[in-house]
């Protein structure tokens, strides 16, 4: 009998709800249902919402009876804020969160690099916002409890599955017992420790480091910027790198690699914390400044994959699916990527819109991106925590030569978590004219954001299906264009006609955007009426054309659906 | 093309600053020091394929 806590967790600034836990004997038998998501993270929150804007209903089902314990994720980037623009969060994040732009490397009391992310008045989202995972998952639990086709099951642990040919079967464990439950389809969405994964008996490929971090959370009053403040051989912790950052109602974020031979028992001993955090604020100035603890936790350093996020009737995503290191914020600006993908890829398979070639081409794209991470963070890995001798020595001469040599200082900028590019992706048209342009976002690449108004962006109007960018100054979109448009509409699959260049409505379009300056014309590489954009439901670029005809917007359609 | 090569003269005043400042840097800090000076030597150099050649060089019998 699972019996979660009821007891809210402890925190300094975080009042925790307590949910009523779903019992089966006040439901009635359970059909099969379309898809079960495990796990009630981010990950798994934004796939059910993206699977919903699709119309495909879920079961969402969390073991713990409130949102998690302590702040964990707490760097969320411009991406991941385009991302929950489109399942309609991004206003109270952006209300509560605190944006940044600039980090700030530290050396023998010198800042010796300082990274700006680039900003301009096309971007609705600053690069980075800080605001504590529990409020993100408040957020995204508010917009599920709104949307109708998400059953949120709270104090359900999943506790065992057999998979099917066809299907899933579940055993939920509750506060009075077990019930099974079938799903067409099981997200695997129950994070780094998934059980899931466990139980499949599947394994992580890459990495893992040695370098440990203890991760605290103090409330204090210091008069600093919203910047991150990273710190590499200090004098209290020689050798070894410590982080800082900013995050909303006075806390900040702490977190000291620990002397290598440590444990975790050792490093939370709260004797050894005050310590460390009283030599921490003493280097920077503020020694004596009273602070208080809110949360802390120990995490390792790892960058592994999972080859392979479909198994079956199984797809994984998020931290279930790869465990990525923090430096660049990676686990859940990786996870919302991943939700995304998966969301509309699932959603167009249990509608019949496309095959089953859908779901290997989400697990091809996700696979590729955590790859790509990995490779990415292994260079931050091994500047920030470096896992042997040889690596050490490297790191110490780039800090000592820094304090002079300008050449070396880039190497203290780890890359920081950006939007995978789907450059290979089967889904792009091999008959389109993408190698023609010379700018704007090419085959894969997210879309760029234009500013159109006062509060008023081009990424405001996409999302929840295909979305067709029609350039022109003409009366109407051409009749054969359009009655492509209107057999594929009649499968039903969503396609919206967006014209832009024209200043009166455009016939064939839902929506006409005039571009009167040309700016977005110019974003998007552009030159000339008759040109076009064929943007996912994820909203990445599947097919652009300096001239679109209807042959070949019919392949484009067909290739972003195979069958 | 011919690559710059050091004549004996330049070789020698090499091999003599290279002595000496690993003796000033001391038993602790010397290999810091060559650490140092090979990633300055190397972005001088502006070829990191002939810096990779080097380092094969210099690994041989060791």
């Amino acid at each position: 009998m699972h019996q979660p806590t009821t007891t809210p967790r402890p925190s300094i600034y975080y009042d925790y709800r307590v949910h009523a836990p779903w019992l089966p004997s006040r439901h009635g038998p359970q059909p099969r249902h379309p898809v079960l998501i495990a796990g009630a993270g981010p990950a798994g929150m934004v796939t059910a919402l993206e699977l919903a804007r699709h119309g495909v209903p879920s079961v969402l089902v969390t073991a713990e009876l409130q949102v998690s314990q302590g702040s964990r994720a707490i760097v969320f980037t411009r991406r991941s804020m385009e991302i929950l623009q489109q399942v309609g969060v991004d206003r109270r994040m952006s209300e509560n969160g605190l944006p940044w732009r600039f980090g700030n490397s530290i050396y023998q009391g010198r800042t010796v690099f300082r990274m700006e992310a680039p900003h301009d008045a096309d971007d609705r989202f600053f690069p980075m916002l800080n605001i504590q995972q529990q409020y993100l998952e408040e957020y995204l639990l508010d917009a599920c409890a709104a949307q109708p086709l998400i059953d949120l099951r709270w104090g359900n642990r999943l506790v065992r599955i057999e998979p099917r040919a066809d299907h899933v079967r579940a055993t939920l464990d509750t506060p009075e017992g077990e019930y099974t439950l079938e799903a067409d389809w099981l997200v695997a969405a129950d994070g780094g420790r998934s059980g899931i994964r466990e139980q499949l008996g599947l394994k992580l490929e890459g990495a893992s480091y040695e370098g440990r971090f203890v991760i605290a959370d103090i409330r204090i009053d210091l008069p600093l910027p919203t910047e991150r403040l990273a710190f590499f051989d200090p004098v209290w912790n020689p050798g070894n790198t410590i982080l800082m950052h900013r995050e909303p109602h006075g806390i900040w974020r702490v977190d000291y690699q620990l002397p290598p031979g440590e444990d975790a028992e050792q490093a939370l001993h709260p004797e050894s914390l005050k310590a460390r955090i009283d030599a921490q604020l003493a280097m920077i100035g503020h020694a004596g400044t009273p602070w208080e603890m809110d949360w802390c936790s120990v995490y390792s350093a790892r960058a592994l994959t999972l080859p392979d996020y479909r198994h079956g009737r199984v797809l994984f995503t998020g931290d279930a699916a790869h465990l990525l290191p923090i430096f660049g914020v990676r686990g859940a600006n990786t996870g919302f990527q991943d939700a995304q993908a998966l969301g509309w890829q699932l959603a167009f398979v249990v509608k019949r819109l496309a095959g089953e070639a859908l779901l290997a081409n989400y697990s091809a794209e996700r696979v590729g991106a955590a790859r790509e991470i990995i490779d990415e963070a292994g260079k931050s890995t091994r500047f920030m925590a470096p896992p042997t001798r040889g690596f050490r020595l490297l790191r110490d001469a780039v800090l000592s030569l820094s304090l002079t040599q300008d050449f070396v200082r880039p190497l203290y900028h780890w890359r920081t978590s950006r939007p995978h590019e789907y450059t290979r992706s089967m889904l792009n048209s091999p008959g389109d004219d993408n190698a023609l342009f010379t700018a704007g976002p090419g085959h894969g690449a997210p879309p760029r954001n234009v500013r159109l108004g006062a509060d008023d962006f081009l990424l405001d109007h996409l999302g929840g299906g295909f979305e067709l960018l029609y350039f022109t100054e003409a009366a109407a979109v051409p009749q054969p264009l359009q009655d492509v448009v209107a057999a594929v509409r009649a499968r039903g699959v969503a396609l919206r006609v967006t014209a832009i260049g024209a200043h009166a409505p455009v016939q064939g379009a839902e929506r006409t955007l005039a571009d009167a300056d040309g700016h977005l014309r110019q974003r998007y590489g552009v030159r000339a009426s008759g040109a076009a954009y064929l943007l996912r439901p994820d909203q990445h670029v599947c097919a652009r054309w300096l001239t679109l005809d209807a042959t070949r917007l019919q392949a484009a359609l067909d290739q972003a659906l195979p069958l | 093309m011919s690559t710059p090569t050091l004549r004996l003269p330049g070789l020698e005043a090499v091999y003599d600053a290279l002595a000496q400042a690993i003796d000033q840097a001391g038993p602790e800090r010397a290999e810091l020091l060559l650490v140092k000076l090979a990633l300055l030597n190397a972005h001088a150099l502006g070829d990191a394929d002939a810096v990779q050649r080097h380092i094969q060089a210099a690994l041989q019998d060791l």
